[in-house]
């Protein structure tokens, strides 16, 4: 192979990746430099960046995206009134386009069913980044954006009209698709006579505005699904149904081994076999068109492809201690007191625990499908991407072709809780596509999904230490965690960050190794690193959400084998395990009540008033655990308590899990579950309260179950028998749900309170019930039994 | 490749497909249908179910030769959105999903399952559904609309929603 030379050169870019670059019309320098304002991603050390970039994009947007400050890009009327919004943010199954077509609803004063939603299709719709990270209704309920597109709409409609009728504007009102007399209902003009089929021609108005809560007639009411009827009949289109004529079925033939490069491949191992129409090999990526999907999978099966030896894995039976000890590492600091080791040095009692996470996967219920038709200079993609303006830029990059040439159709695929392999899919739909000329569509193979296809969740050790002074009040508190990872979202300009991307010649964001940590410059809490019982101060400022003084947080991230990126929750889910669990562990040291102690150290007045809503909610008896158990045998029961205020103020939330430990066998049931949350003002209580039952149960399966496992060359856990998700059929606990309506505050993230916060209850409730810790999620039955043991031991 | 006789929804339909493929791509692709999915290829996860003679069976394991003149009902076989089945009816009323993916193998192995015992018991329900999969844990809201199906109140709300 000619790359060696290139790689020594540079050793982010094969000579073909360059090459395909530069076709693309980048630079290599603004490929390997550009990460600045256009890519949002996910960031574990630090601030999310895609705030910032929402900034920016705000201003424009990409190259080629309806400028986000103009309402043409946002939302249409026609002659008959009818009105189209366009938005970014697309719908995953969480319920996000309902509740977006109430929100243009509600400030354009028509009925709910008036309104179309058009979401993430590059040749109509804004650049808004991903749909992630629960940004995507505040983004667009908040101050700008769609909501505020809706807004200036209302404003120039009502302004017409007064021009039309002759009216005063104060003595307009917007009413079921017209403007009409306050006084006089006689005076009136449709929005159809009003600018139907034409454009508006106008700026978005910062200053327009928004109707008020108390006016809502749509907005804070339940409303259906409009998908669901073709969903439940078997109409409704996933990309796994689209189909194009003459479409093609690719499958890829991915390495046996992690780290495995190709030698050779023998295309006449598949000569014969009917249908076949290429092989196709482009660096170590390879794969096979065939007519029919059940050919392309028999040939590629049979197709002998000679691989080199792998890289090798970790021992995963010590890859906690791996994490722990490898070097170079990139430390980052959240919050620094500088007198944590003296305050536990004066401490009555110093109390630490370590507790660790492994890593997890999306595992989708449909393995990741795309379809993709390359055509000379031109690619349409049909992909379940989260992001489609940035997979436009950086398929263009793969495939060497000009950004503005290739066209993204977002089409939803099944559930993807984060990047799973919907961009990977993408890009191996692609490059075979594009090798043969023709629309070829790819679904991965189940074990393709779960073993090459996704970037899984993060693993994390995290330990505890903490100081009591002689009344049981924490004095001190330190956390610290180590976790891995390689590659994250591709963004605009990193193909290489997903697995079809580095088979193709394209690096991984590279690693950037950082200590000792620079000091905090500025509070964030993005990751939930900051337990919530500490002040959070940074540069003489508090903002975190409790009262404790002496705090650190620090992290330590070293570069995984595997494939990583934001899973529900990332990194936050893990932390507020460690955090939530020690703050148990510490009021049962202190002999207090584990609501009773949260309490006496919060501060903020949101997630003081969740703490106490759930426990209203479960008629929570004020007493410490572990409950009195005298039985050693047999089924006892306990309940745990466990709260988060959401990467410090995106969403308020605190729960009780009411479980049964069967102490024969180790297995857990949770009986009931009570929640309460503040995701501040409503929109649809309904699909709100369907994110929060979701968020729960698979928070539930993720600490019982889940977990991704391997050998020393690669993951085994590669279907539902090796990778343990609780099916259907389970004793599903019941749930009581508070929900808090604040109507006036900003619109926070739902999607992901409930699931962070799950573990830790669960975990407490154990405790409770037996007086046995466990800190190793999943709770398997063996994992309950040793500690059940390792607790009799003690006692 | 070899032509099979295949009736589906009441209907026959000739294919010309090698006869070893799995019945779920002859679905989904010779027929496009969209209602049975593949979720994992080995029977694991229910996403492809259709009925077979009563019983729900997994598709995606099935090949096509084995089924050939066999009665196959699909989930676009048991309802419509004007003429919903009840199943089909209670999960919208309990708004019973989130992305949706799952749901042809939740309701057409409960239809399969109600159908034999319509008096069943929940933890009868529950062990039936012991092999079916929803990976957004709609299970509150799935549950709570089969079990609505197996009292009564599906059938009542999709009598009169054919009344209106």
């Amino acid at each position: 192979m000619s790359k060696q030379p290139e790689l020594m050169h540079n050793p982010t870019l094969t000579e073909e990746a360059a090459a395909a670059l530069s076709r693309a019309g980048f630079s290599r320098r603004a490929f390997l430099f550009g990460t600045g304002a256009l890519v949002v991603s996910f960031s574990m050390h630090g601030a999310l960046e895609t705030a910032a970039a929402q900034q920016n994009l705000f201003a424009g947007g990409t190259a080629g995206s309806p400028p986000l400050n103009e309402l043409d890009s946002w939302i249409a009327i026609g002659a008959d009134g009818a009105v189209t919004a366009y938005t970014g943010k697309s719908e995953l199954g969480q319920g996000i386009s309902t509740a977006q077509i109430q929100l243009v609803a509600e400030e354009l004063c028509v009925p709910f069913e008036r309104v179309k939603l058009i979401y993430s299709d590059t040749a109509l719709t804004p650049d808004q980044g991903i749909t992630s990270g629960s940004q995507s209704h505040p983004t667009n309920f908040n101050e700008k954006n769609l909501a505020l597109a809706g807004a200036t709409a209302r404003e120039a409609l009502i302004e017409l009209a007064s021009m039309r009728l002759g009216v005063a504007k104060d003595e307009l009102v917007a009413m079921d698709g017209a403007v009409r007399g306050k006084s006089d209902a006689s005076k009136k003009v449709s929005y159809g006579e009003l600018v139907g089929g034409k454009k508006f021609e106008l700026k978005l108005d910062p200053n327009a505005k928004r109707k008020p809560a108390s006016e809502w007639t749509v907005l804070g009411t339940p409303a259906r699904r409009p998908d669901l009827p073709a969903v439940v009949t078997g109409q409704f289109e996933f990309v796994h149904n689209v189909r194009l004529p003459g479409m093609l079925h690719g499958r890829v033939v991915r390495p046996p081994a992690v780290g495995a490069k190709v030698m050779s491949v023998d295309e006449s191992s598949v000569q014969g076999i009917p249908g076949v129409v290429k092989v196709v090999v482009k660096n170590d990526f390879v794969g096979v068109v065939a007519e029919k999907p059940w050919q392309a999978i028999q040939a590629a099966n049979k197709l002998k492809v000679n691989w080199s030896a792998g890289t090798g894995m970790p021992s995963h039976a010590d890859f906690y201690n791996y994490l722990r000890t490898q070097q170079p590492v990139r430390d980052t600091l959240l919050v620094n007191s500088k007198d944590v080791d003296e305050k536990l040095g004066r401490a009555a009692t110093v109390v630490k625990a370590t507790y660790y996470y492994p890593n997890q996967m999306h595992g989708s219920m449909g393995t990741s499908c795309a379809v993709a038709d390359v055509q000379g200079e031109k690619a349409t993609l049909y992909s379940p991407t989260q992001g489609v303006w940035p997979v436009r830029n950086s398929t263009a990059i793969l495939l060497g072709l000009k950004p503005e040439n290739v066209h993204v159709i977002f089409k939803r695929g099944s559930g993807c809780y984060g990047l799973n392999a919907a961009d990977t899919v993408t890009y191996d739909a692609a490059l075979l596509s594009q090798a043969v000329g023709k629309p070829v569509r790819v679904q991965l193979s189940r074990k393709d999904e779960m073993a090459w296809g996704e970037n899984y969740g993060f693993a994390f050790v995290m330990d505890e230490r903490a100081g009591l002074d002689a009344q049981g009040n924490i004095i001190a508190w330190d956390h610290e965690s180590w976790s891995a990872n390689k590659g994250n979202r591709p963004g605009y300009t990193r193909p290489g960050n997903v697995i079809t991307g580095e088979l193709a010649g394209f690096a991984p964001e590279p690693f950037e190794a950082r200590s000792p940590a620079p000091e905090p410059r500025a509070y964030t809490n993005n990751s939930n690193g900051v337990p919530s019982y500490v002040t959070g101060t940074v540069a003489g400022k508090a903002e975190g959400s409790g009262k404790v003084k002496a705090e650190r947080s620090l992290t330590h991230n070293i570069p995984s084998p595997l494939f990583t990126a934001p899973l529900r929750s990332p990194a936050r889910l893990q932390n507020t395990f460690a955090h939530e669990s020690f703050m148990d562990e510490l009021a049962a040291r202190a002999k207090a009540d584990p609501v009773e102690f949260r309490l006496r150290h919060l501060s903020d007045e949101r997630l003081i008033a969740v703490v106490k809503a759930a426990a209203e909610l479960a008629n929570w008896e004020t007493r410490p655990s572990p409950k009195q158990q005298t039985r050693r045998t047999g089924v006892v029961s306990g309940r745990g308590f466990s709260c988060v205020a959401y990467e410090g103020e995106n969403g308020w939330a605190a729960m009780v899990a009411d479980v049964e430990v069967n102490q024969d066998n180790g297995k857990v049931t949770v009986k009931r579950i009570f929640f309460s949350n503040d995701s501040g003002p409503i929109s649809n209580p309904d699909g709100l309260r369907n994110q929060i039952e979701g968020g729960a149960l698979q928070g539930m399966s993720r600490a019982l179950g889940e977990e991704v496992t391997w050998d020393n060359e690669k993951v085994t856990s590669v279907d539902w028998q090796t990778y343990h998700s609780l099916p259907l059929g389970i004793e599903v606990p019941e749930f009581k749900v508070k929900l808090i309506n604040r109507p006036d505050e900003r619109a926070t993230g739902a999607g992901e309170t409930s699931i962070t916060i799950v573990a830790a209850a669960i975990a407490n409730a154990i405790f409770d019930a037996t007086g046995a810790r466990i800190r190793q999620a999943p709770f398997t039955s063996q994992r309950v039994k040793a500690a059940l043991s390792e607790s009799l031991s003690k006692a | 490749m070899s032509a099979i006789n295949l009736k589906i929804n009441g209907k026959v339909h000739a294919v010309d497909v090698d006869p070893t493929t799995p019945l779920l791509y002859v679905l989904s692709d010779d027929l496009a249908l969209n209602g049975p999915k593949f979720g994992c290829g080995l029977g694991q996860c229910g996403a492809c179910t259709v009925i077979m003679k009563g019983e729900a069976i997994r598709s995606c394991i099935t090949p096509v030769k084995s089924v050939e003149g066999a009665e196959i009902t699909t989930l676009e076989g048991i309802g419509t959105t004007e003429k919903l089945h009840p199943l089909q009816q209670a999960f919208i009323e309990e708004q019973a999903a989130q992305c949706g993916f799952c749901v042809n193998g939740v309701i057409m192995t409960a239809k399969a399952f109600l159908d034999k015992n319509p008096k069943a018991s929940d933890q009868e329900i529950q062990q039936a559904l012991s092999g079916v999969l929803c990976r957004c844990f709609t299970h509150v809201r799935m549950m709570r609309a089969i079990y609505r199906v197996r009292d009564g109140h599906g059938k009542e709300v999709a009598r009169e929603a054919a009344a209106k």
